[in-house]
């Protein structure tokens, strides 16, 4: 059988109108140029440098799994706070609603660096000199534990702004959805459980992600607070070498394949959300 | 005559504007009661006062022997009276079994299997077995409201509020609810139906009530209503609705 001739000839290929970001190439995105140039180069200074970059990265090992622990206990604390938070700005109950609110205006004027040194030197007195007055030993004794502190206030700090993430997206769930859970005769919470939160973590998750990034970045802020992360190592191995350019090189590229990470991770788990609906 | 809703005198304000002032009814057991007015009438306020969706400044409400004065018997008053909303309002997250499942389990306690044959017996008789699977984007207004109404019927309701159920619908989606709705009117179910569905209203609906300003102008067969109304306030709305 004879093909069919198409009326017109269909117009070569380089003639055919472009939409931007639809080519082959392009779908294979920025993230992984990205990626693959940073490890790449973090690789090839390691194999073909060994001296000193191969000894920052050993120096420094330790430092990367406190940052890691650090800002994964921390994001997790930091979303239970910011659940309960984001309910209490909701509350009808005036006096959780103040008080959330309080929770959130205050923490988010002081910057996170203050709030790290107040709860790593002033704190611990405050504790100190209550026992002492009160007569309670384990608080007269009350010594702050680097990490503990670092946690503490780094949940403290990103609870506030968590709260406010899952505030926003508990309001944008239509108040109709609620009625309708309210009128089968579930509870608040049952409700909120069931029909509220699963809409809203889809809504939240981008913000949320952000959160988990900046957080990994701004643990180095603990450094300040006698946490030996990455960026105290960091500061020893340059201390002790006076290679300020390698040292802090390598601790760069470090934090950028921890954050190049947590940001495709941030995208996979939003694509999921999408595909389960 | 044995009352199931029985509201008295009750008053409902929204800062200034008062939705209630002072509207007193009692529907009986098994009664399908419609009620009309212009937009603001209070209409919906009342009948979402019925299961405490809004609460009233004033006045008592008492569904089925239960107070509604205090929030106290709130939920067992709401398992017994099922919603049905404009906007639908199924949980987008869910299918349209799930959505019928999910209150059956937590709220009524029942196992996974009896409230999945519940739900697809309910999927059943409103007439879309074949969308259990389906989420409610996937569905038209018409299959949604269905899916709506199961959902509300499976926790077996003693009274159904229907709150304008068929606005929201292209006119060729209307019918097929308004058939549902009309089956369980046969079936003796005890149902408040705020709509401008005339057809409906005479066919279902022993009684007919005309609101207007947050009171109760006329109650009457809608028969009556529709045709000799007696209040100048009905003739002028219906003047409007009827065509």
């Amino acid at each position: 059988m004879e093909a069919k001739k198409p009326a017109v000839p269909a117009p070569p290929e380089s003639e055919l109108i472009r939409i931007p970001g639809a080519e082959p190439s392009s779908r294979i995105d920025a993230w992984w140029g990205l990626f693959v140039g940073v490890v790449g180069l973090t690789i090839a200074l390691v194999i073909f440098k060994p001296d000193p970059y191969a000894r920052i990265v050993q120096f420094v090992r330790d430092g990367i799994v406190i940052t890691l622990t650090l800002t994964i206990v921390s994001f997790f604390l930091v979303l239970i706070v910011g659940l309960f938070g984001g309910l209490g700005r909701l509350s009808k109950n005036r006096l959780l609603r103040g008080a959330t609110t309080l929770y959130v205006e205050i923490v988010r004027g002081i910057p996170l660096l203050v709030q790290l040194l107040y709860w790593y030197y002033a704190f611990p007195s405050i504790v100190r000199a209550l026992g002492d007055s009160l007569g309670i030993p384990a608080m007269a004794d009350y010594r702050a534990s680097a990490i503990g502190t670092a946690i503490l206030g780094m949940t403290f700090c990103y609870g506030a702004y968590m709260t406010e993430i899952y505030r926003a997206g508990i309001q944008s769930i239509p108040k109709g959805q609620l009625e309708a859970a309210r009128s089968l005769g579930m509870s608040y919470f049952q409700s909120m459980r069931h029909i509220i939160l699963p809409q809203a973590v889809r809504v939240i998750l981008p913000p949320v992600g952000n959160e988990f990034i900046s957080l990994l970045k701004d643990s180095s802020l603990a450094s300040v607070v006698a946490v030996t992360e990455l960026t105290r190592r960091g500061r020893e191995f340059m201390a002790a070498t006076y290679m300020p350019i390698e040292t802090w090189t390598m601790v760069g590229l470090l934090y950028l394949i921890m954050t190049l990470f947590a940001s495709r991770l941030v995208a996979w788990s939003e694509r999921r959300m999408q595909v389960e609906r | 005559m044995d009352p199931i809703i029985q509201i008295d005198n009750v008053h409902k304000a929204f800062g200034q504007v008062e939705a209630l002032r002072g509207v007193s009814l009692e529907v009986a057991r098994g009664e399908v009661v419609v009620v009309i007015g212009p937009s603001g009438s209070g209409k919906s306020t009342m009948l979402r006062c019925i299961n405490r969706l809004e609460e009233y400044d004033s006045g008592h409400i008492i569904v089925d022997g239960i107070s509604l004065d205090s929030a106290k018997n709130i939920n067992a008053v709401r398992t017994e009276v099922g919603m049905v909303f404009q906007q639908f309002n199924l949980f987008p997250h869910l299918t349209a079994l799930q959505n019928i499942e999910l209150a059956q389990k937590v709220v009524r306690h029942r196992s996974s299997d009896e409230a999945r044959t519940t739900a697809m017996a309910l999927l059943a008789k409103v007439g879309i077995p074949e969308k259990a699977d389906a989420y409610p984007m996937q569905l038209s207004g018409g299959q949604q409201q269905r899916v709506a109404i199961a959902r509300a019927l499976a926790m077996n309701p003693k009274i159904m509020l229907f709150d304008e159920p068929t606005s929201a619908l292209d006119p060729e989606m209307i019918k097929e609810v308004l058939d549902v709705m009309l089956a369980l009117a046969v079936e003796g179910m005890t149902m408040v139906v705020v709509s401008h569905e005339i057809g409906f209203a005479r066919a279902a609906a022993k009684r007919a009530i005309f609101m207007d300003s947050g009171l109760i102008v006329e109650i009457g067969p809608p028969e009556q209503i529709f045709t000799t109304p007696v209040e100048e306030r009905t003739k002028l709305f219906l003047s409007k609705v009827l065509l």
